[in-house]
């Protein structure tokens, strides 16, 4: 059974518990062990902390690199903005040494020491590259009929020439975990377009983050789907929070919810009662 | 007229930024930005001030941190130049003297003060427990030593006096 760290981040455990919740229930359906990364913090999130102070960012991400390597495991996060931060941090650290020492400088403070074997994984390319596609589909027990929206955000990818995980402008893994459950995955217009809420657009400029929100619901609701299926809780939060502002109600659903329904979770495990907007199944 | 500032280019370089002299200028980074179609900030101009060492420009203007760093920008442009890591670094030079804005300040004091970028409340405390998690997720937040451990690197590299 592969064996994962599992880092929670910070919107996921403290906003929408049910994705936490659905992750763990599907990933043991699917033969993934996750183990608590017990101590770990903020990732630090790259679009604000980063953009703040980067020997800050590096140094708390660090901490996170190093408390999975002294277990012995990899990452596996359910957030663009974590796997962002980590697999960024761990990619400069692995390639630089002088900013590994630099860093171990800091880490030393409290006795910990990083030294550079952690790989990050991102959950959704995890059920696709080491789950597979066909495995998943045996474990579907209750085939869905939705249509519904695909949106990657952007961490999951980009920058692709360290993510290599899909083509950024036209990518398909999402849309084939989605239609694995037997939904559909509508095509849209500006698919990859950012949902408007990363590096500190949301906190610091709300209203330029909900002109992005706006673009891509006019999208997603000329496409017929019925719901939005995220690999980010910060995407889902920007499209739970912002619709009622702008006139939608489009469901916001994570993957993991979705699989979480497909393999015959109750709706009260879901965790939907912390979503703004109703979902109903 | 503004004026050119090599030594604000070198700044930026040792914060991460040094790639921004291979920009061409060609702007395909402002014609796929998403941010430069509602807003006033524009890629290419950005670069191009960057490397000018257009200090004062890029420092009192909002126009830097309306980048979403969904970088779109980075994916096409055929120079290979590292468009966030450039806004980034100009990002952590404002920061240094003194510029951030409230909203951001709240972000970073969570951090400083909880290890997570937002709180835990009895809402969720109650929500979690109606799904058979733990109250309090198994991060920093249940873990007094860890959170310890963590204010001490935040305090290490003096993160709580920057946001004070």
């Amino acid at each position: 059974m592969a064996k994962y760290a599992f880092f929670l981040g910070c919107i996921a455990p403290l906003r929408y518990p049910g994705i936490e919740k659905s992750t763990r229930v599907v990933a043991e359906a699917l033969g993934l062990e996750l183990v608590d990364l017990e101590g770990a913090g903020c990732c630090p999130a790259p679009g604000v902390i980063r953009s703040f102070d980067r020997t800050t960012w590096i140094a708390s991400a660090a901490r996170n690199l190093a408390l999975a390597e002294k277990q012995g495991l990899d990452i596996v996060t359910i957030c663009n903005g974590c796997y962002g931060s980590l697999f960024d941090a761990a990619h400069e650290l692995h390639e630089d040494p002088e900013l590994l020492k630099s860093v171990n400088e800091i880490l030393a403070e409290v006795g910990l020491e990083y030294k550079g074997t952690t790989k990050v994984r991102h959950f959704a390319e995890v059920l696709y590259n080491e789950v597979g596609i066909e495995n998943i589909k045996a474990k579907i027990t209750k085939p869905l009929e939705y249509q519904v929206a695909a949106f990657y955000g952007c961490h999951f990818l980009k920058p692709s020439k360290i993510k290599e995980i899909d083509d950024p402008e036209n990518p398909h893994i999402l849309d084939d975990l989605i239609e694995a459950t037997g939904a559909k995955s509508m095509p849209r217009q500006k698919k990859t377009l950012c949902c408007g809420s990363g590096g500190g657009v949301k906190a610091g400029f709300p209203n330029v983050a909900k002109a992005f929100t706006k673009t891509n619901l006019e999208n997603i609701q000329a496409s017929g789907a019925q719901y939005i299926i995220d690999v980010c809780p910060f995407c889902h939060l920007q499209f739970d929070t912002a619709q009622a502002d702008l006139g939608f109600s489009i469901p916001v659903l994570h993957l993991s919810q979705l699989y979480g329904i497909a393999m015959g979770m109750d709706a009260a495990e879901l965790g939907l009662s912390a979503h703004k907007v109703p979902v109903t199944l | 007229m503004a004026t050119p500032n090599p030594e604000f280019y070198k700044e930026i370089a040792e914060n991460g930024g040094a790639g921004v002299t291979m920009c061409f200028q060609c702007g395909t980074c402002t014609a796929g930005c998403p941010s430069s179609k509602e807003t006033a900030y524009k890629t290419r101009k950005a670069m191009r001030m960057a490397q000018l060492g257009l200090k004062d420009e890029l420092l009192n203007s909002d126009d830097i941190w309306q980048c979403t760093t969904c970088y779109t920008c980075e994916e096409r442009c055929p120079r290979g130049v590292p468009i966030v890591d450039t806004v980034v670094a100009i990002r952590n030079i404002a920061v240094k003297n003194g510029k951030m804005y409230d909203a951001h300040k709240k972000t970073a004091t969570n951090l400083v003060k909880y290890g997570h970028t937002v709180a835990i409340n009895d809402d969720v405390k109650a929500q979690r427990a109606k799904l058979g998690l733990p109250e309090v997720p198994p991060t920093l937040l249940a873990d007094d030593a860890a959170l310890a451990d963590f204010k001490k690197i935040i305090s290490k590299v003096g993160f709580d006096k920057l946001v004070e």
